[in-house]
């Protein structure tokens, strides 16, 4: 083809020049990073903490937490016990630093055991039309049902130990899971570029592998903070009425569900639990919401 | 294999979409995309498939790309049937037969490299088989298509429409085929942008002697690279000519229409133009008759009534309208 040919219609054939040029490097450093994601840094690091206290929690100048004294029964907070002791004489700052053990592995537990799930369920509903009417039908029926009742009911069927409680929450939650992966399958299946993938001879189970499983990854991941928070919150309210971990270990929900009783005249025992559940959950939901907002470019307005 | 018979035959392919309805999702209509398109393609050869967006020319290309089955018909590619190939047979087809789309945005997965896109179809193909040798291929076809070899790392939303369309220009080279379908593939470029990638798409033909199905809405893109021409108007092809008879001596009142719509860079060019008013018919319930009587200008009785069928015009050139048999039919001044 020759250069610079005008023709009839009016197109000029121009040499190739400035298409050519070499692609923009995209430049990214870590301050731009906590400038452009306050929220991500700020929920990043509580959590963060949270984890080390979780992992660390020998070693913070705690003892037994289920140590019994019934001769320094509710003792208020004080140098010795920083946060007061209980009905039965129990250190509650070791109570409650071993407690964000088990929010948190209940937490990232059902999160990662509700988003495997789901998306497995997702990926079939997506590709599989004969299974998909029926398999999200029975996704409605599980969501039409509140899920701390369903984690309750599964609950009064089975012995409470931890690993019950996330099985009953992630049933709660896999079907919301399965919704949002249908959902993009759905869209991304018929995306030019996996056409373009099938022209190209890859068959299925590599398209799911590399063209649609890492693009379902950002929702996923925005999906699995939220249901991490909402884990905790429900294996907390499980383990205030009693229907979660059993009583031995020390939870959150536990701790506060003790401390009930004793809530007008020594209201600390409920208030230390409560704040620590409170940050760890504000800090997955800081998280979450900055991880949607940097990786859905249709709800990130930046300059 | 013959050698004689066209790299492409198509005859009388339909696609039509099923519509499901109701409570109980049963199909209560059809979408008649593609009714009965027949064509040619020979070796090295550019055929453009032009006509108003929904008239189904897109279909066609993905028909014959086997991204979904079809309706009826049959497609041979180079003697082989291929229409009714089960999914399990289809990876030779695959090898002969890319695919260039329209969007250079989404036709590129966003998670992968250049690499990657490009080193996808020659290991599926089994043409290297990895390390060294993959990329000197990957970099072979990055010269081929004139974009810097630095940029064999970078992910697609690190380059401008232009860039992606070349890689994904690549990617349908990467197997070296036979045919390219290029499904409104400078659509979507700026004009000088769509200038350097029509040059690259002839400039590759001549290299590697592909033949190439050119669909675009455009006639003026088309004149520069095809060969031969056919109109497409809602799901039927109304006219097939070479590229000099369509520009010059066109019969059918849509492809003259098509044509008095192209925009001439003289403005003192006095030119006929033809208006057509109203939308395309709705593919779901086409018309009558001749599909176009609705909207034509020349429009009689018979039109309305009985369907024209493909006639030979000249050599090489055939026109489904009624007009091309009345004596004195061909009334219609050229435009422009």
């Amino acid at each position: 083809m020759s250069s610079a040919t005008t023709t009839q219609s009016g197109y000029a054939a121009a040499p190739a020049l400035a298409d050519v040029l070499p692609p923009v490097r995209q430049r990214g450093r870590v301050m731009t990073f906590v400038r452009r994601n306050p929220t991500i840094v700020l929920g990043g690091t509580l959590l963060l903490v949270m984890v080390l206290i979780a992992i660390l929690a020998p070693y913070l100048g705690t003892v037994d937490p289920t140590a019994l004294a019934p001769a320094k029964r509710t003792r208020e907070p004080s140098a010795q016990y920083w946060f007061g002791t209980d009905m039965l004489g129990r250190d509650v700052y070791s109570r409650v630093i071993y407690g964000a053990r088990i929010s948190l592995i209940v937490g990232f537990a059902v999160a990662a055991v509700a988003s495997i799930l789901g998306t497995f369920i997702g990926l079939v509903s997506g590709f599989i039309r004969g299974a998909d009417a029926i398999m999200m039908r029975v996704m409605d029926g599980l969501m039409s049902i509140p899920s701390i009742l369903l984690a309750i009911a599964l609950m009064a069927l089975t012995r409470a130990s931890v690993q019950n409680v996330v099985i009953a929450i992630s049933v709660a939650e896999f079907p919301r899971v399965s919704r949002l992966i249908r959902g993009v399958v759905l869209s991304l299946r018929e995306q030019p570029f996996v056409e373009a993938a099938v022209a190209s001879g890859t068959r299925l189970p590599m398209i799911i592998v590399k063209h649609i499983l890492p693009n379902t990854l950002a929702p996923l991941m925005v999906n699995a903070t939220f249901i991490c928070a909402s884990a905790m919150i429900i294996e907390a309210s499980l383990s205030f009425i009693g229907a979660g971990t059993p009583p031995i270990i020390p939870s959150w929900g536990n701790i506060m569900a003790e401390g009930r009783a004793l809530w007008q005249v020594k209201p600390y025992i409920v208030f230390f639990p409560a704040i620590f559940l409170c940050i760890t959950v504000l800090s997955v939901n800081l998280l979450g919401d900055g991880l949607r907002d940097a990786l859905d470019p249709r709800l990130a307005k930046r300059l | 294999m013959t050698s004689e018979r066209p790299l492409l035959e198509v005859n009388g392919l339909k696609k039509h979409f099923p519509i499901f309805g109701g409570i109980l999702g049963q199909e209560t209509a059809k979408v008649y995309a593609v009714d009965g398109v027949s064509f040619t393609i020979d070796r090295g050869e550019t055929l453009s498939l032009v006509g108003e967006s929904g008239c189904g020319k897109s279909t066609v290309g993905k028909s014959i790309l086997r991204l979904y089955p079809v309706t009826d018909g049959e497609v041979y590619l180079a003697g082989d049937r291929i229409d009714n190939l089960p999914a399990g047979r289809l990876r030779p087809l695959r090898r002969r037969v890319q695919v260039v789309f329209q969007d250079p945005f989404s036709s590129l997965n966003p998670r992968m490299k250049v690499r990657d896109i490009l080193a996808e179809p020659l290991i599926n193909f089994g043409i290297v088989r990895g390390g060294r040798a993959l990329t000197e291929r990957v970099e072979l076809l990055m010269d081929k298509v004139q974009l810097p070899r630095d940029a064999i790392g970078r992910f697609p939303h690190e380059f401008s429409g232009g860039q992606r369309q070349r890689i994904g220009i690549a990617r349908a080279l990467a197997p070296g085929a036979d045919l390219i379908i290029c499904d409104e593939a400078v659509s979507a470029l700026d004009v000088s942008v769509k200038a350097q990638i029509i040059n690259l798409l002839v400039d590759l033909q001549d290299e590697f002697g592909m033949a190439l199905l050119f669909i675009s809405h455009d006639l003026a893109i088309v004149e520069h690279l095809t060969h031969r021409v056919a109109v497409m108007y809602l799901g039927k092809i109304v006219e097939l000519a070479d590229r000099r008879t369509l520009f010059a001596k066109s019969h059918h009142p849509y492809t003259r229409a098509l044509l008095s719509a192209v925009p001439v860079p003289d403005p003192t060019a006095k030119r006929q133009r033809i208006i057509l008013t109203g939308d395309v018919p709705s593919p779901i319930n086409p018309p009558s008759g001749c599909r176009f009587h609705t909207r034509c200008p020349f429009v009689f009785d018979r039109c309305r009534v009985e369907e024209p069928l493909l006639r030979s015009v000249g050599e090489g050139h055939v026109s489904a309208c009624h007009l091309d048999h009345v004596p004195g039919g061909q009334v219609v001044p050229m435009a422009g």
